[in-house]
């Protein structure tokens, strides 16, 4: 048997109290795909940033090809052959793919030579492993998904065997994260040894061939993915048993609660961000907006929650709603009865250096039931507070901690107990499970099915298709700041979603999807450059 | 988890930092030949050695309570208020004003009306660059710097033109004596003996003092106080929370400015009784490294004023009696300030280290939680 082309052997790493590696030991045989998977927070990025040379181990070794290696910087870890790529990438965005794929690896005083022998590398990679990127196309001009072959090349190019991905389809379109999947078996093929860090069941159990799996901090099993099932990898995450599907009933649709109709948004640069956009939410129902992150969900829910100027009508039980900003801001949208658990708990759903109970008046601390006169009353909010750390489970149940002590889910459990427990009409959700563990998923799930139970408005944004199907009484598709169509989860699937989120209205027969989609792009994004 | 626990935060950082400031201060004492024990005996007796020293100490202190607290209040919302020099020398214009060309039977009275003039001046001269980074981003650091320059410009003018008294000087004449503050002597001395003798050490104070709890309470206990820290701490979530950008810039600025122009009680009305040019002598800047020292919080730039005022007085003392220049003093001060202010990671970062490494024992049954506050 060959030598293991990485071993890690005993790996500990400590910030300050906070052990996030500990003991952790892993072997990745040549050629084949190694996931890991773990909740947020497990120590997966610790991890691989060790073996990258950005942190380094308090204990342990590492073996790249059997030998004993040291990394102390990025430089050594490519030097041993070791690529990665990063969640968010790292490309100079007015380069042009050929001069990103060089900076850094220019090896010679003019850049001239360089790009030639790039340029022809490039060629070569492209034939072999089905990653077809034009050379010479500014990075700020392609899609997500080339920039993220971009980095793949860079990698390759700078003579890797072992590729690092981190959360790789996060910013992807179902066709796209296929595609990614077959050059990475194409990879594997060639005897690459890949290791792909995410959080996404499916995904390892798609392409691995073996997968580990961490919870805090250590590593509590690795087996053969052709061995495993989902259940059991996400109760080894998780540390009991999860359930995966939500139990919810038939709607009982009720009046129409929200009325949008035509909303435009331009945003400061005078960028369209939202073209005509048209739906209705009602009573008892959860309508779910599906598309890739940067579509125009983020805009659309902060016009709803009131601090994003919009052109067009929204009503709310029949009435008019203000779009022009001036007396219809956050305030008046609570009053009415909307609540909104925001996109980004962290950026707006809470102040991380407030504590747990100044974090629950957030948005209603001018309500009568949180203030005496002038003042605000602390001691009524800390018992609202407790309280509903109760009722929401939300771990450690202290009022005076401050919001940044907690995990994500708890952080979540906070926002989601603050805005739900408000008896909203009309709920808007942004991301609710995103940075969330698989155990408080759960939890969060059933709260907003529960609530549509009770006949109220749920309109919720979810960039995971996987959430949006599972929660959604009725689905609309939005790209490029437009809705591209709705569809009833239960006559449609992954597919044909992924095909509207990628900006396609029918799907194609002739040829297989994801090139369909990536010459629909390609014509997008040529559109725009024409425009700008 | 928060690396050090409460105290240590609120008193060793600052106490170390003091010292290390301290030392240095020595050094350079040492260096120009002077005795740097000597000097710290002087400085003491100087500030806090008598009634008289006691006077004058709290009279600087008192200005810069209220000019710490200016910086405090904006800076709970991130605002950078560099201004309080020009909003406390057009405060003391208002209070110029309002005592010069308003009848007043009782200084109570006077205090009141003066009070409120210093603020709206104040106030009104802070609105300006606020409602500019409100509505069109203009920086405020760079606005309320330019707007001393013109403060200055616009008192020269006032007390060379309109207000100035007869005679040499550029100032106004004398306020009427009904308007007089009461000083810490004559509200201290007792009939035989004769207390603060001669020290500027006044009734504003007591008002200093008032200011602290009132600022304590808008900002930890009203709604106001609480949706101003919200947008300091993270203006995307205020936005979300409905809370108005542009109404908290300008109301934390009007308090700012206002709390910069009540200064001008303590020195114009109290002190000096007129107005006179550059009365404000550098009071609205110290009032920057207090609120730094002080951590914007109205106890600790109370304690911060005090600090500040002792080496105010006792620099004035050195200066007087040895060789060491007025300019050591100002470096003195701009050890401190550079210590307790600027190089505060340097002392905090270590002290975190230690207080971790003691915390390290108990860890077994703390894991748990640590390792899910990491999450």
């Amino acid at each position: 048997m060959s030598d293991p082309a990485i071993e890690l052997k005993g790996i500990s790493k400590a910030f300050g109290a906070v052990q996030a590696n500990k003991d952790i030991s892993i072997r990745v045989m040549p050629g084949t795909i190694h996931g890991i998977i773990g909740e947020n927070g497990a120590g997966k990025s610790t991890l691989m940033s060790i073996l990258y040379g950005f942190y380094k181990a308090d204990k342990g070794e590492i073996f790249v090809g059997g030998k004993k290696t040291v990394i102390p910087d990025s430089q050594a870890a490519i030097a041993a052959g070791i690529g990665m790529v990063f969640q968010h990438f790292k490309l100079v965005e007015n380069f042009t793919v050929l001069e990103n794929v060089v900076l850094g690896a220019e090896d010679s005083a003019m850049l001239k030579p360089s790009l030639t022998r790039a340029r022809r590398e490039l060629k070569a990679l492209a034939a072999e492993y089905e990653l077809n990127v034009d050379p010479d196309a500014v990075v700020e001009d392609i899609g997500v998904g080339m920039q993220q072959r971009v980095e793949i090349l860079k990698a390759l190019y700078r003579g890797a065997d072992i590729l690092i991905l981190d959360e790789p389809t996060g910013v992807l379109t179902p066709a796209e994260a296929d595609h990614l999947f077959r050059i990475l078996d194409g990879l594997k093929r060639e005897g690459k040894t890949i290791i792909l860090i995410t959080h996404k069941l499916r995904e390892i159990m798609d392409i691995t061939d073996t997968v580990s799996v961490m919870r805090r901090g250590e590593m509590t099993a690795t087996v053969k993915t052709s061995e495993t099932s989902p259940a059991e990898l996400a109760e080894l995450m998780v540390g009991r048993k999860v359930l995966l599907r939500i139990e919810k009933s038939a709607p009982a649709l009720g009046e129409v609660i929200l009325d949008v109709k035509d909303l435009n948004v331009t945003d400061d640069k005078g960028v369209h961000r939202l073209k005509n956009v048209s739906f209705q939410v009602r009573a008892g129902e959860i309508l779910g907006i599906a598309g890739v992150a940067g579509n125009g969900q983020s805009e659309l829910l902060e016009v709803l929650g009131g601090y994003e100027k919009a052109t067009g009508t929204i009503t709310l039980r029949g009435q008019t709603i203000d779009l022009t900003g001036g007396k219809s801001d956050g305030q008046s949208r609570r009053r009415r009865g909307i609540a909104h658990v925001p996109e980004d708990r962290q950026r707006e759903g809470l102040i991380m250096d407030y504590h747990a109970w100044e974090n629950v008046a957030f948005g209603y601390h001018h309500d009568a039931r949180y203030r005496k006169g002038l003042l605000m009353d602390n001691a009524a909010i800390k018992a609202d507070t407790a309280g509903k750390m109760k009722r929401f489970d939300v771990r450690p149940p202290d009022p005076n901690l401050a919001a940044k002590n907690f995990s994500g889910g708890n952080q979540q459990k906070i926002v989601l107990a603050r805005e739900i427990e408000r008896n909203p009409d009309l709920l808007l959700v942004g991301q609710p499970t995103r940075g969330v563990d698989i155990g408080a998923i759960e939890f969060i799930h059933e709260q907003i099915v529960a609530l549509r139970d009770q006949g109220k408005a749920i309109l919720l944004v979810s960039v995971e298709l996987e959430e949006i199907l599972a929660l959604s009484d009725r689905v609309a598709v939005m790209f490029d700041g437009q809705i591209m169509g709705e569809r009833l989860p239960g006559e449609t699937d992954e597919k044909e979603l992924g095909l509207l989120m990628a900006g396609m209205t029918d799907v194609p027969t002739d040829k297989p999807v994801h090139e369909a989609v990536e010459e629909q792009l390609a014509h997008a994004g040529t559109g725009d450059k024409r425009g700008s | 988890m928060d690396a050090m626990p409460k105290w240590a935060e609120v008193t060793l950082v600052p106490l170390i930092s003091l010292l290390l400031a301290a030392i240095l201060s020595a050094l350079v004492i040492l260096a120009i030949g002077e005795n740097p024990w000597a000097a710290v005996k002087l400085m003491v007796s100087g500030a806090l050695g008598s009634t008289y020293g006691w006077g004058y100490t709290l009279y600087y202190a008192t200005n810069f309570i209220f000019t710490g607290l200016a910086v405090s209040i904006a800076f709970q919302a991130r605002m950078f208020n560099i201004g309080g020099e020009g909003q406390a020398l057009v405060g003391g214009l208002g209070v110029a004003l309002v005592l010069l060309y308003l009848p007043f039977p009782h200084w109570t009275i006077a205090l009141i009306a003066s009070a409120a003039g210093a603020a709206l001046f104040g106030a009104a001269w802070a609105f300006i660059p606020a409602i500019l980074q409100a509505k069109r981003g203009s920086h405020i650091v760079i606005t309320t710097i330019m707007f001393n320059f013109i403060a200055a410009s616009l008192l020269n003018y006032m007390l060379v033109g309109p207000i100035k008294a007869p005679g040499q000087e550029p100032a106004t004449s004398k306020f009427p004596a009904t308007t007089q503050l009461p000083s810490f002597q004559d509200m201290f001395s007792t009939a035989d003996t004769v207390l603060f003798r001669g020290a500027p050490a006044n009734v504003t104070f007591f008002v200093g003092i008032a200011a602290c709890f009132a600022l304590w309470l808008l900002i930890w206990r009203t709604r106001l106080g609480y949706e101003l820290r919200a947008f300091g701490h993270s203006e995307s979530a205020a936005k979300y929370a409905g809370i108005s950008p542009t109404k908290i810039i300008v109301v934390s600025m009007l308090i700012s400015g206002g709390l910069a122009g009540m200064m001008a009680i303590n020195n114009v009305q109290g002190e000096a009784e007129r107005l006179v040019l550059n009365a404000v002598e550098g009071a609205g800047f110290i009032g920057i490294a207090v609120a730094l020292m002080g951590r914007s919080h109205p106890v600790g730039v109370f304690i911060a004023a005090l600090l500040f005022g002792f080496l105010y007085q006792g620099g004035a003392e050195l200066a007087l009696w040895t060789s060491i220049p007025r300019e050591l003093i100002v470096v003195i001060q701009a050890l401190v300030i550079l210590f307790t202010g600027a190089l505060d990671n340097m002392v905090r970062m270590p002290l975190e280290k230690v207080f971790l490494s003691m915390r390290r024992p108990p860890k077994p049954d703390r894991k748990s939680t640590t390792a899910r506050a990491a999450e």
